[in-house]
């Protein structure tokens, strides 16, 4: 307990009287607020469970397990899930190494340009989806580069390094150059330096990013639908498919890549908490 | 000696070099392609020529100037919204959280857990004339049959509101836990009422959140069209269904790059004037954790 929780308790009984009405009003506010949150994915989970017949999966008929068993039975559904998951994994690894060595830099060193870059970034986070799209079909077809696989790593790619390098320079914060100079006194090249000593220590950032990327890169509708060509990823069926009735297939998948993604949060945070204990 | 001095001088340009030239190519460059591609004129079939015809820019107003606006009300609205509902969120969870922060945090987020087209077609799914929100409703005699939501402006700024709350919530939630507690021992020392404490410390404490909130919720919000498309109807077009629309279905690029541009520039100057505001530094960092 901190100074600053302590003193909190302390004068907590004094203060009671006073806000008995916010005591109830912001919980059952915020309880709401989460629960707003949430009602997308409780009826994504139990339409996925829904026996029904026909095209659309709007009334609830009945429980059952077969869209569980039938999961790929859709071929072209099949085939955009795959792609979305290799596209991501592929794109996790480039940006999380552009960005991880970008974040170093600019924490570490002080140098010519460094606000430029940030400035660079700045500019990449905060421009719309849509125009970071757009501009980059307008470069492939000017220069007549089919879309496809390729660019979408491409563009998914562009949008991803930022996040990492601004996580990853948050890590650097706190980072030693001392330890640095220590190894290369030692004998340790720059380059040993850098996978030895300075990447453990940024590891956290380095994974953290690498996490944030994989979510925006799998989840990504606007940027990729400018520059997929005829390739289709799990969003953009999803996306083309509202529009004739989402087979309840989708409802499973989303369920499962939702399942995955709490379980791997989860891990992280007891492994983190493990680590601080 | 000085060959290693050299050598760490270069060394944080080498780091940021294959970084920065996937941007400066796909990020860069293309801003500036597209800029080139609004002032050339001709069609699909015969191609495209550089005229420096910046009159698209003056037709691409006359034409979308409803749509552009409209998208900047949505998504000002969709912000607001953000604002109101989501500060007490942020508030709760920050001062009456307790032991409970990090799991009422990961609530919060849960919906980044499943897909933006999945969760959107979910409102859509739930939303519609026989979802399961209105034909109960209707059953019971409360709406009419003639009541609608989809297709609706709430519809579409429901969505957006909807689906860019967390954004608000967490630089808020961020700004709120780094004020010192001390500050408010302090001024309930100095017989402030807790709405004066509020009003007069933890308020204005909170501003740099608030602000990269606003920046995070808005550009997104203004720029999309998924919501627009899945949730609304003809009435609700934004200009990113426009610029999508042109460029896919009309081939009409240089009108496409143009309405780009227009939008990024709004935005841009708006976000740009904005973080100068309060410091580019600022909102980074509130970004940043």
């Amino acid at each position: 307990m901190t100074v600053q929780e302590a003193l909190r308790e302390d004068t907590a009984p004094v203060r009671s009287r006073r806000r008995s009405r916010t005591r109830w009003v912001l919980p059952v506010w915020s309880w709401l607020v989460i629960l707003w949150l949430s009602s997308p994915i409780i009826v994504m989970i139990v339409f996925g469970f829904n026996d029904t017949t026909g095209k659309f999966n709007i009334r609830w008929q009945g429980f059952t397990l077969r869209w569980y068993r039938e999961l790929f039975t859709i071929p072209d559904l099949t085939q955009a899930l795959v792609n979305s998951l290799s596209i991501s994994l592929i794109v996790t690894v480039i940006a999380t190494a552009l960005g991880t060595l970008m974040g170093v830099a600019l924490g570490r060193y002080r140098f010519r340009g460094s606000g430029s870059v940030n400035l660079l970034l700045f500019a990449n986070i905060a421009a719309p989806e849509v125009v970071l799209g757009a501009a980059l079909l307008s470069l492939f077809l000017t220069l007549g580069v089919a879309r496809g696989y390729w660019t979408i790593v491409i563009a998914q790619v562009m949008f991803s390094i930022a996040y990492v390098a601004i996580t990853v320079r948050a890590r650097m914060a706190g980072f030693d150059p001392a330890l640095e100079e220590a190894a290369r006194d030692l004998g340790a090249g720059p380059v040993a330096t850098f996978f030895r000593v300075t990447l453990p220590l940024i590891m956290p950032g380095v994974l953290a990013g690498a996490l944030l990327v994989f979510a925006l890169s799998i989840d990504d509708y606007i940027i990729t639908s400018f520059n997929a060509g005829n390739t289709v990823t799990f969003p953009l069926w999803v996306y083309g498919a509202s529009r004739v009735g989402v087979p309840p297939q989708v409802n499973v998948m989303g369920t499962l890549i939702f399942a995955g993604g709490v379980l791997l949060a989860l891990l992280a945070a007891v492994a983190n908490r493990r680590k601080q204990a | 000696m000085s060959r290693s001095r050299l050598s760490a001088r270069l060394a944080p340009y080498y780091l940021v070099l294959p970084g920065w030239l996937w941007l400066a190519l796909f990020f860069v460059v293309p801003t500036f392609v597209m800029l080139s591609v609004s002032t050339q004129t001709g069609d699909i079939v015969s191609g495209f020529k550089q005229t420096f015809h910046w009159h698209t820019y003056v037709e691409a107003w006359d034409a979308y100037h409803v749509q552009l606006v409209r998208s900047l009300v949505y998504g000002l609205v969709a912000t607001l919204l953000c604002l109101v509902i989501g500060y007490p969120v942020a508030y709760w969870i920050a001062f009456r959280g307790g032991a409970h922060k990090s799991s009422l945090l990961f609530l919060l987020l849960l919906p980044f857990f499943v897909s933006f087209v999945i969760r959107t077609q979910s409102w859509n799914f739930m939303l519609s004339d026989n979802g399961i929100v209105l034909s109960p409703l209707r059953h019971l005699g409360l709406i009419g049959s003639r009541f609608h939501v989809l297709q609706t402006p709430y519809a579409v700024i429901g969505g957006l509101t909807y689906n860019f709350l967390p954004f608000m919530v967490l630089p808020i939630y961020v700004a709120l836990e780094r004020v010192d507690r001390a500050l408010l021992e302090a001024s309930a020392d100095l017989y402030a009422s807790s709405r004066e404490a509020f009003r007069k410390v933890v308020f204005p404490l909170s501003l740099p959140g608030v602000f990269a909130g606003v920046l995070l919720t808005f550009v997104p919000a203004a720029a999309d069209y998924v919501n627009a498309s899945i949730l609304g109807g003809a009435k609700t077009t934004m200009i990113g269904n426009i610029i999508q629309t042109q460029y896919f279905t009309n081939l009409d690029y240089p009108m496409a790059a143009a309405l780009s541009f227009i939008l990024m520039a709004l935005l841009l100057v708006g976000v740009f004037a904005y973080a100068r505001a309060l410091g580019t530094e600022d909102v980074f960092e509130v970004n940043a954790r």
